[in-house]
């Protein structure tokens, strides 16, 4: 069992507490809003919705939602201590960090997919909705495998993450098409473009390459971040 | 019976050593590690509950080490110094969750049971964060308890106590020491390590600077020479009166005053009492000048 329902509940709690669940529903709603407003207003452009949900979505909107929620579900509590309640027990380090990634990986389903799966349905019915839904379900695993990797590798977790999906998903695989294959985004919108072709969703890698690519960065990713975790220290006082 | 075995182990940080070559074991029992802050007590502690590597030398407890194996929390507690915990959890719901991921199989019962034991049932369904400092404390030591471990350690656990859960934190480890548990307290506080160890370890600067019974270790501490600073109305004559006396050991002639060594602390300062009044001295001022902790300890380690 790889899933522990009381590492799960505090999790829930710490990360996702009343006000910051408040903070985390303001991109989506302005996902959903622009492309109500957009829907309304032109609905002659066929290719706008590719660039909101695919582009604005895939590249802003997902990447940063996973950033903030997988940086903190186990990062939070290093940084103030609170870990070593975790750890101090026998439970296996393999089992503390499949439950964040899987209580991140699903708050951020519910934070950027779930509003993609509404956006896509109000901007162009149902098949491109389910295609970016896929789509961003796919990238949020990879996603928080790598997030929570960088919160027990570092604790400038926020920091890294943010330069790796600012600058080089956002700068470098925008410039040189070659990065494209590196860009976890782009992974989620080989996904939804092949479950939705036809919609411009302009992919950088190939479905079958996405699909190894991430499969190996999870598992590289996991390993790595339980191996950390088993090797948690604590710094003394003359530290 | 479960014991901690340290051969040998050293914890360095780059240049700066925490832990320097320490040897030691310690069996069922309170054991009090005393030192001033920034001796290596709280490393010391991290190392034997598997949370740092020895830099050299090995440790054990229970017969295997402690580092990488996830398994020795099913017979070790630790509670960290500072504050750290779910405070957005009540305290049972604290110790509760500690209980279900020790895996115990009964974790309701455990937690209450554990809950009892730091006396903290009255304010158990409030929200640890609105918790004072001592309160916090038990709650820790309540889930670092639920799994009744072999080994407990504990990092400074008196700090922030008010007298009474001074008092009731003191029996409950005397409580569980005489059970046959092995306790590990750490405190720069004398007075508090007096109060419930039976044995002392005393940490200087990362080294071990003397171990055993806590009446040997007092014996080491009290009969040390003192210095003491003396101010009169006439220092040179006193001066020479006092090194006339089998208690002093030096004089020295400052401008702020006799610098006097007394190699016995208690027949000095009745001595020089008496002295000044045959001698017609008037005393204007008596300083013990290294009173303080740090000379104590630096004085064991000498």
């Amino acid at each position: 069992m790889n899933f522990d329902p009381t590492i799960a509940s505090i999790t829930v709690r710490a990360a996702l507490g009343r006000r910051r669940a408040l903070l985390y529903a303001i991109p989506p709603l302005i996902l959903i809003g622009v492309s109500a407003v957009l829907r309304l207003t032109s609905p002659a452009d066929p290719s706008w919705p590719a660039r909101i949900l695919g582009d604005f979505g895939f590249s802003v909107v997902l990447p940063l939602t996973a950033l903030i929620i997988g940086t903190s579900v186990l990062g939070a509590e290093v940084d103030d201590g609170s870990v070593i309640h975790l750890l101090a027990t026998p439970v296996p380090r393999r089992v503390i960090i499949t439950t964040k990634v899987a209580v991140a990986t699903v708050a951020t389903i519910v934070f950027a997919a779930v509003p993609e799966l509404i956006a896509g349905l109000i901007a162009a019915g149902p098949r491109l909705a389910l295609g970016l839904f896929i789509g961003a379900v796919a990238a949020a695993i990879v996603y928080n495998a790598l997030f929570v990797w960088l919160s027990t590798a570092t604790s400038r977790a926020l920091i890294a993450g943010l330069g790796y999906v600012v600058i080089w998903e956002g700068v470098l695989a925008n410039l040189v098409g070659g990065a494209r294959i590196l860009s976890v985004s782009h992974y989620g919108l080989a996904v939804a473009s092949s479950v939705a072709p036809g919609h411009a969703l302009r992919p950088g890698v190939g479905l079958v390459t996405a699909c190894v690519l991430s499969a190996v960065i999870i598992a590289v990713t996991l390993a790595v971040a339980v191996r950390q975790l088993g090797s948690f220290s604590l710094r003394g006082e003359t530290a | 019976m479960t014991s901690i075995e340290l051969r040998g182990v050293s914890r360095w940080y780059g240049n700066v050593v925490a832990v320097n070559d320490v040897t030691m074991t310690i069996g069922p029992g309170v054991t009090g590690l005393l030192g001033p802050n920034g001796a290596g007590k709280s490393t010391l502690l991290h190392l034997m509950a598997g949370f740092g590597e020895p830099s050299r030398g090995e440790l054990t407890v229970g017969g295997a080490p402690a580092w990488r194996r996830p398994d020795v929390y099913t017979i070790l507690g630790l509670v960290t110094e500072g504050e750290s915990a779910y405070a957005f959890l009540t305290g049972a719901q604290f110790v509760l969750a500690s209980a279900r991921l020790h895996r115990l199989p009964d974790p309701e019962a455990a937690a209450r049971r554990a809950i009892g034991l730091v006396d903290m049932v009255g304010p158990m369904n409030r929200r640890i964060s609105t918790y004072s400092k001592g309160m916090r404390q038990r709650i820790r030591v309540a889930a670092a308890l639920v799994h009744e471990p072999e080994v407990l350690l504990l990092d400074e656990p008196f700090n922030g106590m008010d007298p009474r859960q001074r008092l009731h934190m003191m029996d409950l480890l005397g409580r569980l020491g005489t059970a046959g548990r092995t306790i590990v307290f750490s405190s720069h506080i004398l007075e508090e390590v007096a109060e419930v160890s039976g044995t002392i370890q005393v940490m200087v600067a990362g080294r071990l600077a003397a171990s055993g019974d806590f009446r040997a270790i007092r014996r080491l501490m009290t009969s040390r020479p003192h210095v003491f600073v003396v101010r009169s109305g006439d220092d040179r004559r006193l001066g020479a009166a006092l090194i006339g006396r089998p208690a002093v050991r030096g004089v020295e002639l400052t401008p702020d005053g006799l610098r006097v060594q007394a190699s016995d602390y208690g027949a000095f300062s009745t001595d020089i009492a008496r002295l000044a009044r045959a001698e017609g001295i008037r005393l204007r001022e008596l300083l013990p000048a290294d009173e303080s902790l740090d000379s104590v300890f630096a004085y064991l380690v000498a």
